[in-house]
């Protein structure tokens, strides 16, 4: 194994600016790497080592000079990549290649990133373990058995895996950092609009956020600043300078954190969580304080809300951003045997396209928005969202940031949560309220329970991102990082 | 029963909904282009193909003119709204939900006047609001691209994407028997008020213009009926006879005792009548909500402001300044408003014929040949450009009155400019005066006794010579200069 | 009480053009119940003069200038066709509207 895929993306970026390393020697040892443990691990959907490498070369060659030109990345697998396979994991768009790129993936491209592939994942999102990937499940590296975390648990696994330094993630209701909880890596969430969602297929449209993912708080926040700002394709994208999250998690690194107050969320300092995870997160609150952070208690009294307000949401717009695979312009037809109609194959199709998990998902958001259901739930979601984002904005009056575990509980095996799909969505509860605000919110690694890694969540205010990293980082230095056992 | 009976007996409310696609160089949400008539699927991107990923961004020239639209209407402009999502799966529409406006519309509350028979009518607007338009369907295997029996369908997505405003009135009661003949009027009032600002070309036959039609009757005193919608309503015309043909049926059923269903019926523009369409078993639920993919439309006062000073003159005020510039009737200008031929006149008398030579036109054979065709006049076949160019070669003396019917004639069957008919089909007024005279010559040769009466005083006579030459330059020569110069070869004159 | 039927549920599906068998309508409508049960909860909380959020972020007046960008070339746009028949895609019969 070679050790060029042990050193973070800053390390990468250096050598191969000062020629020490060239950079189709660094993609072709990631590329190493993900020939040598794929079998194991399955965190990608497509390898396409042949563009990989002609990044590289072009990079190689001074066509491309930047702060991560070399540097390879895994691409989730919900974000087309143009002439290469793009299936957001679903038998429904099984081989279709996308005509143009994504916003994302153009900024990478422009980097001289080059892109080792496509990473698997939940279908279109929907889910927090991988599970429910047409193309199987991601083992988590930390212990085969168990899930990596989802909906982005290929991106987190492929990191953890040291198959990729760094990797693009979507993160509608904590797709980015609940796997990075599970995984030990570092995963943030954007404010929602200070990354381009051109291009990432839709899940849910106003809660979806591209992210990075990397092992490093400083690795994810150089990902972070080629990825965001304004894109005029995407409506919802904020015309403004993005936040300088490098310099935020350089200044982090020196471990003071004199004069800033964290916020914990009494709501999610409870018995929601594992006792692993409960103790994990205690423990490096008094890291925090040790660095000169004050501790406020706050209390959100909405949060509770959030994870049924979400599951009316995120499954509402859901129903009406999968409308369109019908089976007619791209991706799968079936049942098309000359004597059905239109209407006859359309259900056909999406019946055999999707998975279980879409299909309940679409159910359920065509009920809640079905007349004289609308107001009670839908409508009343979205009061609900008025009030947690209240909850948000009340609580940076009195804190800079707020905290909780990402996740209440670390990977888990498989099988153990997709027989009750609530079971599944719990996963979830402390990451959703972020999205339903659309804050930044980032998860660092902050310890381990029973030899699993634990997630340590920083939310902060919106475009408000590089406090959030200043914090992380600060934790990182002080908690150390975690590496998984050899493959 | 006969119509004036039924309406004795009945009052009708009548309801109108257009849609006009705009003229806007881009679709709404993306910037293919909307050329009429390109190759199917060359005008079309990932946003208009609904291609996973690709996200709507709104054009602002179809903002503003659904603002103009509506400030026009008299409407008022909403501070603050929003797009919404209608759900339904069709083939033509990418998305399977069409970008629409649900219960914050972008104009609201205005009003039409309209003028039938002297008398103005106020018809409201209940709103004017946003949406894009679909694909188009071609229907193989079945009879002539009908959906009935095809066997399977083609989709052009060059189309989808491109904005529709939609005008909604309010229901109209207490119009009478006039019910279908005001209707004709308001929605040529609409397609007169659109075309001024300039923001859709408003023509029913492309599709650019569409109406659907609600009808329904009461006894008077009771209730208002039940209303059926009639769609594919494609001409002025069509209107009209919408109108008075569901009254019509509506009032035969509920003369027998029968009910009348809401349903959606279409309109047939060969029997003139209305069709049911298929009844759904349940009212479909579209399951609108906002668009998340597009923010919120809050257009600026002082924008609105200015597109309401930079409004064109009114189309109704026009038409008063014009009839003054044209010195003629009221009644005469009403006819003129009624074929949808004011821009039409206007247009020919300022590519430089006279305001009667252009009206005597427009109103006199192309109206004969549009009522032939059945079509808008419009629609006839002949531009303004064209009109004005056979009245300058009358002027000139080039073409006659006989002659001149025969160029438009070629003109509407499509040979061109005037000119081009001209010359094509060889006609055009003998004034070679070599050529002339000697016809006058051969016809004072060949007609010795009449020629010697006219000689003689008997000037009368001389029109059967006339007749006599006209005949043999196949009436290209124009009568007057030819007894002009038979009086004169006589030695008469 | 249930809070959703398995008729209801058959009929979302066909709402949405799900196929679903006669095993999933047992199995979704068993699911749907627990979780629309749980996400029922909204409704305990008052919100009556509270406004709702669609958009997280308050932006307005997001336009393009009405100028025209390259569209994709016919073949691009069919590329991931299922079907496609000179220029346009293909469909399956279409049911009746009129009869």
């Amino acid at each position: 194994m070679s050790d060029l895929t042990r050193l973070s993306a800053a390390s990468l970026s250096k050598m191969i600016s000062s020629r020490e390393l060239s950079a189709v020697e660094v993609t072709t040892a990631h590329l190493d790497r993900i020939a040598a443990v794929e079998d194991r691990v399955h965190a990608f959907l497509h390898v396409d080592a042949e563009g990989a490498l002609d990044a590289a070369r072009r990079v190689d060659a001074g066509e491309i000079t930047g702060p991560l030109a070399g540097v390879p990345i895994a691409v989730k697998d919900v974000v087309t990549t143009k002439g290469v396979p793009t299936t957001a994991a679903s038998k429904i768009l099984e081989g279709w290649k996308p005509p143009y790129d994504a916003t994302i993936v153009e900024r990478l491209k422009q980097a001289g990133m080059p892109i080792l592939g496509k990473t698997n994942m939940d279908e279109f999102a929907m889910g927090s373990s991988t599970e429910y990937s047409a193309y199987g499940a991601t083992n988590n590296p930390w212990d085969l058995g168990r899930i990596p975390g989802g909906s982005g648990g290929g991106s987190a696994a492929a990191i953890a895996a040291y198959e990729a330094p760094l990797a693009i993630g979507t993160d509608t209701g904590g797709s980015i950092r609940q796997p990075g909880a599970v995984t030990g890596t570092v995963g943030a969430k954007p404010t929602y609009g200070g990354t381009s969602r051109y291009g990432l297929i839709a899940f849910s449209s106003s809660l979806d956020t591209p992210g990075p993912c990397g092992r490093t708080v400083e690795d994810t926040a150089l990902l972070h600043a080629v990825m965001a700002g304004h894109d005029p394709r995407d409506s919802t994208s904020i015309n403004q300078p993005v936040p300088d999250v490098v310099a935020a998690a350089r200044l982090g690194k020196n471990g003071d954190l004199s004069g800033v107050k964290l916020g914990v969320v009494k709501e999610f300092a409870g018995d929601g969580s594992e006792p692993g995870v409960l103790n994990s997160f205690k423990e490096s609150l008094e890291a925090l304080v040790k660095l000169g952070a004050e501790i406020v208690e706050v209390s959100c009294p909405h949060f509770e809300y959030a994870l049924p307000a979400y599951y009316l949401i995120a499954p509402s717009e859901a129903s009406s951003n999968l409308a369109r695979f019908d089976g007619v312009r791209y991706g799968l037809r079936t049942g098309d045997d000359g004597s059905r109609s239109l209407e006859e194959v359309m259900s056909l199709t999406r019946e055999a396209g999707f998975g279980p998990e879409v299909k309940r998902r679409i159910i359920l958001g065509t009920y809640a928005l079905s007349s004289g259901y609308y107001d009670a739930y839908y409508g009343q979601a979205q009061k609900v969202r008025t009030l947690i984002t209240r909850d948000f904005q009340s609580a940076f009056e009195q804190v800079d940031v707020l905290v909780s575990p990402t996740t209440p509980f670390v990977a888990f095996p498989f099988g153990s949560r997709t027989s009750d799909p609530y079971q599944m969505y719990l996963a979830d509860l402390f990451t959703i309220p972020t999205n339903l605000y659309g804050g930044p919110a980032i998860s660092v690694p902050c310890g381990l329970s029973e030899g699993l890694p634990v997630g340590f969540q920083i939310m902060a205010p919106t475009m408000a991102d590089d406090r959030m990293y200043r914090v992380a980082a600060a934790l990182e230095s002080a908690v150390g990082s975690f590496t998984p056992p050899e493959l | 029963m006969t119509y004036d009976e039924i309406l004795t007996k009945y009052e009708p409310v009548i309801g109108l909904e257009t849609h006009v696609e705009l003229g806007t160089r881009t679709k709404m949400f993306c910037g293919c282009k909307t050329d009429f008539g390109a190759e199917p699927n060359t005008q079309v991107c990932p946003v208009c193909l609904a291609l996973p990923g690709a996200l709507p961004v709104a054009n602002r020239a179809g903002i503003e003119a659904t603002i103009r639209i509506g400030l026009a209407l008299n409407c008022d402009i909403a501070e603050w709204c929003r797009m919404a999502r209608k759900n339904y799966f069709y083939p033509d529409m990418p998305k399977n939900f069409q970008t629409s406006q649900y219960d914050e519309p972008l104009c609201t509350d205005g009003y039409v006047d309209v003028t039938v028979n002297g008398t103005e009518y106020r018809i409201g607007i209940e709103r004017v609001h946003l949406e894009e338009d679909t694909g188009k369907t071609l229907h193989v295997g079945g009879a002539t691209g009908r959906i009935h029996g095809a066997t399977e369908s083609l989709v052009d997505y060059n189309r989808a994407g491109i904005p529709l405003v939609e005008i909604v009135t309010k229901p109209v009661p207490g119009l009478g028997a006039l019910a279908p003949e005001i209707a004709k009027a308001y929605v040529a009032e609409l397609r007169d008020i659109v075309r001024s600002l300039g923001v859709s070309d408003v023509r029913m036959e492309q599709g650019s213009m569409r109406c659907d039609v609600n009808t329904s009757l009461n006894l008077p005193g009771e209730e208002w009926g039940t209303r059926t919608e009639t769609k594919n309503v494609n001409s002025l015309r069509s209107v009209e006879r919408a109108v008075r043909s569901e009254i019509i049926r509506q009032a035969a059923i509920l003369d027998d005792g029968g009910k009348i269903f809401q349903e959606t019926r279409h309109f047939q523009e060969t029997t003139g009548d209305t069709r049911p369409g298929r009844s759904k078993e349940t009212a479909t639920d579209y399951r609108y909500f906002p668009e998340p993919d597009l923010v919120p439309i809050a257009p600026d006062p002082a924008w609105v402001a200015s597109l309401r000073e930079s409004l064109p003159e009114k189309p109704s005020v026009k038409r008063a300044r014009l009839r003054e510039d044209w010195g003629i009737s009221e009644v005469d200008m009403q006819s003129v408003t009624n074929a949808g031929a004011v821009e039409l006149i206007e247009e020919t008398i300022a590519a430089g014929a006279s305001p009667a030579g252009a009206r005597k036109w427009w109103m006199g054979e192309l109206a004969r040949r549009a009522n032939e065709l059945d079509v808008d006049l419009a629609e006839v076949g002949a531009t303004p450009a064209q009109v004005a160019a056979l009245q300058k070669l009358v002027d000139a003396g080039k073409l006659n009155d006989k002659l001149a019917r025969q160029v438009l004639e070629g003109v509407v069957a499509g040979e061109g400019d005037p000119a081009d008919v001209m010359a094509a089909r060889g006609l055009e007024v003998v004034n070679d005066t070599g050529a002339l005279t000697k016809a006058v010559d051969d016809a004072i040769a060949a007609n010795p006794e009449i020629a010697a009466k006219i000689r003689d005083g008997k000037v009368a006579a001389a029109g059967a010579l006339v007749g006599a030459v006209m005949k043999t330059t196949r009436g290209q020569a124009d009568a007057k200069a030819v007894r002009e110069l038979l009086l004169e070869r006589l030695g008469v004159s | 009480m249930a809070a959703i039927s398995r008729e209801e549920v058959a009929h979302l599906a066909r709402l949405s053009r799900l196929a679903v068998t006669e095993q999933e309508l047992d199995r979704f409508a068993g699911q749907l119940d627990v979780i629309l049960q749980s996400v029922a909860r909204v409704g305990e909380v008052a919100a009556e003069d509270i406004p709702p959020t669609s958009h997280s972020v308050p932006l307005t007046n997001v336009y393009r200038d009405d100028v025209p960008t390259p569209s994709l070339t016919q073949d691009e746009a069919l590329s991931g066709a299922p079907d496609a028949f000179e220029g346009r895609f293909r469909v399956p019969r279409i049911l009746d509207e009129e009869d």
